[in-house]
Order: structure tokens, then C-alpha cells, then sequence
């Protein structure tokens, strides 16, 4: 018995370790290895010995939902598949694993966040990361060159959930996808609008929507000097510029990526630009950038998108951001980003983003890596990340909730105690006639009815003490 | 390289091997040792370097769901869950994989067929393999006493489909459970009643639904003498009556599993029985079972169980029926299974089931293997087997040559003549504001023919027609697909 605790503890530290590891992003390697270290230590434990654990938790990343959680779920997605279907797509579903194989090789460094399937003699299973390669083997399965539809399912991803911030290891997404050879930007246009559409209805706050183009990236990158190899690494140290400074970007860049610091100041130089139409018109003259075929191509394709966002009456919430960068490596063209604005504190303070509720772009290469004969077939689409959308309306709705009109004064002190508001203004029908409120301290439970022309006073007076004594 | 090839036909002769052994059922251990086997050649070939391989297919036992099946899904969902919501069941949902700890122990001989999830370090997972075990852990999890719920997800069995019979590795089950101390049998009443009104609403024919109790089971076993020991495995053999004759069951009993043909005989005098509550009363008289104290509490129950089913209206739909096992462990009273009836070929001929739709019963014990203190929460509830009536709702749609709609659209914004992409643009943008469902075709200049095609395909009803001469008027045409009529209307 003091063998098997022992052991007990030598895999609770080994498994610290490998965490350790992890967090300090050590070299693949390095982890694997005292990974297998663990996995020998487990061995050695054997099965356990029916001794009944009482696992009372959901996996790491992972939640249920409860009946509540559900009625938000279903507003939301109401919303959201109202609108794909007022823009004429189909639905469909595919399996929550997929072969292996068939997420191998697409998802670039994100690939070791895949969960995969013990090997139990059978094929070799991965659990979906997204739901664009599913959609892509779709395609090339079935032979089609176009097609108009959404998808909502779970994906699943093993990082490191930060759970306050709404991101978990198991979570939904809406994708919109338009697979198909047509003529140049209006797919994508339209794309822009359902985002747009949805975002609005949801109404979930104000919105921007940033645009940029994988060619204009890469251009740009070529006229500045980056080197071919590190153009991936370098979209990744710029794609941080909505979070950080651009001083702290550049000491990634030169200080642990090895770029040259004039190359990373000429890339600065484009990188802190944003705006409308008229920097794309800007770029175009751009003496440098005009010289790089990508760049001009990307630029082109922008300026014509920007013609059909006006049309369809969605420019002012769009920008042109060069910072825009966007992690996975199958777009090919345009990519956008849709991220909520905070309202600014003061007048001409700018808005800040709080974080991507929506993104998408053009991938035209990725169907033709399924196709035995490469066939390619363009694809443009968007991507809903709703989990941060339920929370905002799960905590919308709790405040309506308290509006409704014969709410129970116990849910209402519920209210207050879980919220922490130390007072509550309680109005009943008897103190109306008699021209009172009754005012309440939440902690300490003692009422005291105080003349409606001086509640104001009353209230001021007790919050405005040190540590609110109320 | 050739030392890779013949590496790659060693694992796939073992992979045979494997496969061999387990349809013969060889023994878990054997098994265990030829996949241990298997996977160390697969090591030995080490990573796939880099052969961009063609997977264009779904794992084994899954499927894609087209936008056709999707429609036909819809449509199913529909009907069961506004049953459910008519029966004033709240909704949840769970994740997709429980840790492996919730699952172990809980499935019996079925836990072989659970998928695991590959230790990566982190905790030990499994998909989930039906949707009560999650249920019960939720309710234990958030020390609910009682709760009327309904959840509809995909679950996972790593078996051997026979995909023609509408069986797959993943599949969808629709649940719906009362857990709670009540009175006896009326929410188990009520999960009868909402099976019935599901299966009539959908409109897919005839059918039965099969009630037993695993008290009488048991009870009628060890009356018959059969060793407790044997109790699960001689139900799993009862349980096929509905699919082989009783000779082939006997056949199992005693020649596999070690049963005295006495004791065989006898169990065949009780299992062969099916009826209604006469039967019941018929048992309650019955001078040996009456005897067993487990049998006569399920026969009590089922007696009441009875009048209430009578008062529900659905009494006629349900047939007491003593071959009923059902293979899940945590069932401790009542157990129900529906099957639909073909029709009977002449007139006379007993109609023939053909495999069960819906399934469930009673589970007391369930709820209190995930209490730290063992608390209890009686729970009964239902499955409603939705990939078979999917199969067979798309069947009824194609032979009623009914054209389903994978799309909402109500209107094409077309135009008649070339250069006209901005004003569709506007207008397309203006009906998707004024929340109607709207499209047009990505190209510049469409041809009217083919975006009048397009509606035809898509079943889209209007189309709305800009042409230079309206645009000068300040009109768009408006057109109905199918009787090719027009109005002119201002925008």
C-alpha cells in the first residue's frame, strides 16, 4: 500500500512536471519525453482496483449545460440561422471524429491541440478541430463544385482554456461556407454581410469588422525584407498588434524570432495603418508595395470588395487593417475579423477591441489537397464564436430577468447577494400609500423605511462610507 | 523499401487476424494479446512520411449528413421534441466525452465497445456511450432531487454496424428521463404515454411497445433454478426470442452458457407468454411466482402500471411480454422496448417485428453510484432509436416522390440584362434588411435562362426580375417560378 502511494506521488509530481513543461513551452521533444515518462509511471499503477472514485466533474475545458444555459444557446442560434438561411444555404453534419489522416498536415503548429482516439486496433481517429477541413473532405468526397452551407457543431481543441475569458476545450461554431468558382469578391462580400447581419441582430453592442488580404501580408513582407521562412512566424508576432504595442511586437520579432530591426521598422511603417477605401487607394500608389504582384492583386480584390460593401450597405463597419493577420495557414486571400467595441471612457478615446466574436476568409488551396486529382475548388467563409456571445446574453437576460413584472422578492435578494449590491430599494404596495421605500441592507438583513424624497440622500450616504458599511 | 512493404503486410495480415478473432468472440484476453501485437508493428513503421494520402471517406460506422437528410432529420426532431416540451421537459446537454472513471463499470459487457480517448497526458476520457450515465452523473453532480428532462445528442459504440440496418458507430438518441421520489408508477405511465404519442405522430406505420420488469425477470429465473451467477447472460439469450425461434435460444442456453435443459424448459413455459393485464393477473396467480417476493413487487407494479395505461388511452398499444430482457444493467424495474409491425402478408398472420424504435424503463440505483454519500434518485425514462425512422422517413419522401426543400429562399434577385450586378446588389440587400430570404447568383452577368433554372432546381417560388426598361420606370418585376405570371411593383 505504501508502494502503490508512493508511486502515487511519483506520477502526481512527474505530471507537474510535464505541466511545467507545457507552460514554459519547452522544445516538443523535451515534452514528449517526460510524457512517456508518465504514461510508463501510470503503467505501473495498473487498473485501478474498483476502489469507487466519486468523479463528479465534467473533463478539463469542458461544461454541461444547463436548462437555462440551453434557452440562451437557442436564442442565439435562432438569430444566427434565421439569417444563413435568409441567405439561401443548405445545412449539413459530419461525424465528430474524422480519420487522422484527414486533419493531418492542416492545421500547422495548432496541430498538437488535437485530441486523438486511442489506437484500439481499428483506424486512427482525431476528434474535429474545425469545421472547415471536415467541410473540405466533404466536398471532395462527394465531387461537388459548389455548394452554400452552414454548419453548427462542436469542436474540440486541448489548450489551455483561460474559462474566465469564455474559452473552453469543447465549443460550438457557426460556420457559413461558399465553395465555388465565381466571379471575383461577391461570395465574399456576401460573407461580410451575413457577419454583419448577425452581429447586429444579436445585439450584443457596437462592432468592427476588420479586413485584410494573405496576399497584401506576404507581399508586404517581401518588399520589407522578411525571409520566405519566416513569414508564418512573423504573421503571428503581427497578428498580436490588437492586444499589445507595437514596441512589444517588434522586440518579439527582433528579439526572439531573429529579424532584422530595419526590416522589422519598415514593417511597422504598415502595419499600424487602418481605414477605409481610400487606404486601399492609398497602398495601390504605394511605390513599393505597388511593385509586388501579391500585394497588388490582394490590393485589387480589396477595392473591388469595398465597391460591393457599400452596395450592400455595410462599409462603415468595415476597416482595412494591415495588422490583421489571423493564425491558420489555409487562407489564401481575404481574411476579416469581427471584434466588439468597448464604449470609449471619454469622448475621442478609441474604441478598444475586447476580443474576435467572429472571423473568416477566402481558402481556395485546401478542398484540392483532398482531391486525387488536386481539383481545387475556392471556398470563402465565416466562422460565429458564440461561446463569448452566451455569456454576454446570459448576462443580459439575468438583468431582464429582474425587470419582469412580478418577480419574487427572494430571487431579487438572491440577486443582490450573488451580484454583491448591498442595498435594495423594496417598493410594496402598502409603503406607496404610505409615501415610503423601505430600504434594505442585503448583509445585514435590517429594513428601515425612508420618505421617497430622501431615499437619494439616504443611499448616497451609506455608500459613499469606507468599506460600505451599508 | 521493401522491408517497409513487407512491414506494411505484416500489420495487415495481424489487422486480420484481429478482425478474425473477434467475430469468432474469442477470448477478451486473446484478443487483448493480438492487438498488443498489432500495435507494435504499426510502431515499427513509425510516422507516415509525408505520402499525401486520399482519405475521402468518414471513419468507419459514421456518415455525413447531406442537406436532404438534414431536412428529413428537422422534420423529426420537430415531432419529438414538441412532444416533449408538450410533456413539460426542461433541456440539457453534456460534453460529448466524460472522464473515463464516470463510464467504467456502468455499461457490463458492453463496456468493451466504448471508444477511449488516447492518453495524452492529461485526464483519461471516452466518449460517451448513451446519454443516461451523463444524466445521472449531472443530477449527482448538481445534487438535484428531481428534474423532467430531454436530450437529444450523439453517442458512441465501437460495434459492428450492419449499416443496412440503419446501425452506426455514432448515432443520435433522444432522451427523455423523470428523476425524482414520486408516486408509484405515474411518471413511468407518462414515459409510455409520450413513446406513443411520438411513434403515432410520426406516422410510420404499426407498432407495439413491450413491457416487462426486471423484478419478474429475475424472480422468474430463480424459480426456474437458474444459478444467480447466470442471471445476465441467460437474459442476454431470452432477450433474442424476438429474432430466433425458442429452439435456437434453448440451443444457446444450454449448449453455450451451461444451462440444465430442465431449467431451460421451464423458463421457455414463462417467456413464450405475451398479453395484457389478464396475464398479469394470471402470474399474481401463478403458484410458484407468486412465491418469489421480487417477482410479485414487478407484478404488483406492472398491475398498476396497467390502469393507468387503460386511463391514458394507450392500453391497446402495449402487450406484456415475458421473452423482454433488454441488455443494460441498470435497469431495476420496469424495462420497455417498441417495435413497429410489418404488415401481415394474408389476413391471420401475427404481424412480424422488425426491430425496436424506442426503448427504456426504470432505473433506481443509477444516480446513487455517483453520490459520495450514496444518496438515491429514482429515475425512469425513455431512447427514442431515431436513425431507423430516419431511414424510413426518407423512404416514405422518395416513394411519395414528395420534393423536399434544402433551402428557405423566397426569392432570386435576378437580371434580365448585362451590367446590372450593382442594382442587385441594392435590392438583395434591402430584402435580407427587411428579413427576407433572398439570393443571387455570384456572377456579374447571369444569364436570365440560367438564374430562372436555378429557382426551378432550388425550388425557389418568386423571382425578382431588374431590367434596364423597369429600372427607367422605376419597377422590378416580379415573377412566380411555377406559373411564369408577372406584376411589376415598385421597389
Amino acid at each position: 500500500m505504501a508502494e502503490r502511494a508512493a508511486l502515487e506521488e511519483l506520477v502526481r509530481l512527474q505530471g507537474e512536471r510535464v505541466r511545467g513543461l507545457k507552460q514554459q513551452k519547452a522544445s516538443a521533444e523535451q515534452i514528449e519525453e517526460e510524457v512517456a515518462k508518465l504514461l510508463k509511471l501510470k503503467a505501473q499503477l495498473g487498473p485501478d482496483e474498483g476502489k469507487q472514485k466519486f468523479v463528479l466533474k465534467t473533463p478539463k475545458g469542458t461544461r454541461d449545460y444547463s436548462p437555462r444555459q440551453m434557452a440562451v444557446r437557442e436564442k442565439v442560434f435562432d438569430v444566427i440561422i434565421s439569417c444563413f438561411k435568409r441567405h439561401g444555404a443548405e445545412v449539413i453534419d459530419t461525424p465528430v471524429f474524422e480519420l487522422k489522416e484527414t486533419l493531418t498536415g492542416k492545421y500547422g503548429e495548432d496541430s498538437k491541440l488535437i485530441y486523438d482516439l486511442k489506437d484500439q486496433g481499428g483506424e486512427l481517429l482525431s476528434l474535429r478541430y474545425d469545421l472547415t477541413v471536415p467541410f473540405a473532405r466533404y466536398l471532395a468526397m462527394n465531387k461537388l463544385t459548389n455548394i452554400k452551407r452552414y454548419h453548427i457543431a462542436k469542436v474540440y481543441r486541448r489548450d489551455n482554456p483561460a474559462m474566465t475569458r469564455g474559452r473552453y476545450r469543447e465549443f460550438y461554431q457557426c460556420d457559413f461556407d461558399i465553395a465555388g468558382q465565381f466571379d471575383p469578391m461577391i461570395p465574399d462580400a456576401e460573407c461580410l454581410k451575413i457577419m454583419c447581419e448577425i452581429l447586429s441582430s444579436l445585439q450584443i453592442g457596437d462592432f468592427l469588422v476588420k479586413v485584410n488580404d494573405r496576399r497584401i501580408l506576404d507581399g508586404m513582407f517581401a518588399i520589407c525584407g522578411v525571409p520566405d521562412s519566416k513569414f508564418r512566424t512573423i504573421c503571428s508576432s503581427v497578428d498580436k498588434l490588437d492586444k499589445v504595442s507595437w514596441e512589444e511586437v517588434k522586440n518579439e520579432m527582433v528579439g526572439e524570432k531573429g529579424l532584422a530591426p530595419e526590416v522589422a521598422d519598415r514593417i511597422g511603417d504598415y502595419v499600424q495603418q487602418h481605414g477605409g477605401v481610400s487606404l486601399v487607394e492609398q497602398l495601390l500608389q504605394d511605390p513599393e508595395l505597388s511593385q509586388n504582384k501579391q500585394a497588388l492583386e490582394g490590393l485589387g480584390d480589396l477595392k473591388l470588395l469595398f465597391e460591393y460593401l457599400i452596395l450592400l450597405g455595410i462599409a462603415d463597419k468595415i476597416s482595412f487593417d494591415l495588422s490583421l493577420a489571423r493564425g491558420l495557414d489555409y487562407y489564401t486571400g481575404v481574411i476579416y475579423e469581427a471584434v466588439l467595441l468597448q464604449s470609449p471612457a471619454q469622448a475621442g478615446e478609441e474604441p478598444l477591441g475586447v476580443g474576435s466574436v467572429a472571423a473568416g476568409g477566402r481558402y481556395d488551396g485546401l478542398v484540392g489537397m483532398f482531391d486525387p486529382k488536386g481539383r481545387k475548388v475556392p471556398c470563402v467563409g465565416l466562422s460565429i464564436g458564440v461561446e463569448r456571445i452566451f455569456s454576454i446574453v446570459e448576462q443580459r437576460l439575468e438583468a431582464e430577468l429582474l425587470y419582469k413584472k412580478n418577480p419574487k422578492l427572494l430571487n431579487q435578494l438572491q440577486y443582490c447577494e450573488e451580484a454583491g449590491i448591498p442595498l435594495v430599494a423594496i417598493i410594496g404596495e402598502q409603503e406607496l400609500k404610505d409615501g415610503v421605500i423601505k430600504l434594505r441592507s442585503v448583509a445585514s438583513r435590517e429594513e428601515v423605511d425612508i420618505r421617497r424624497e430622501d431615499l437619494v440622500e439616504e443611499i448616497k450616504r451609506r455608500t459613499s462610507e469606507p468599506l460600505c458599511t451599508c
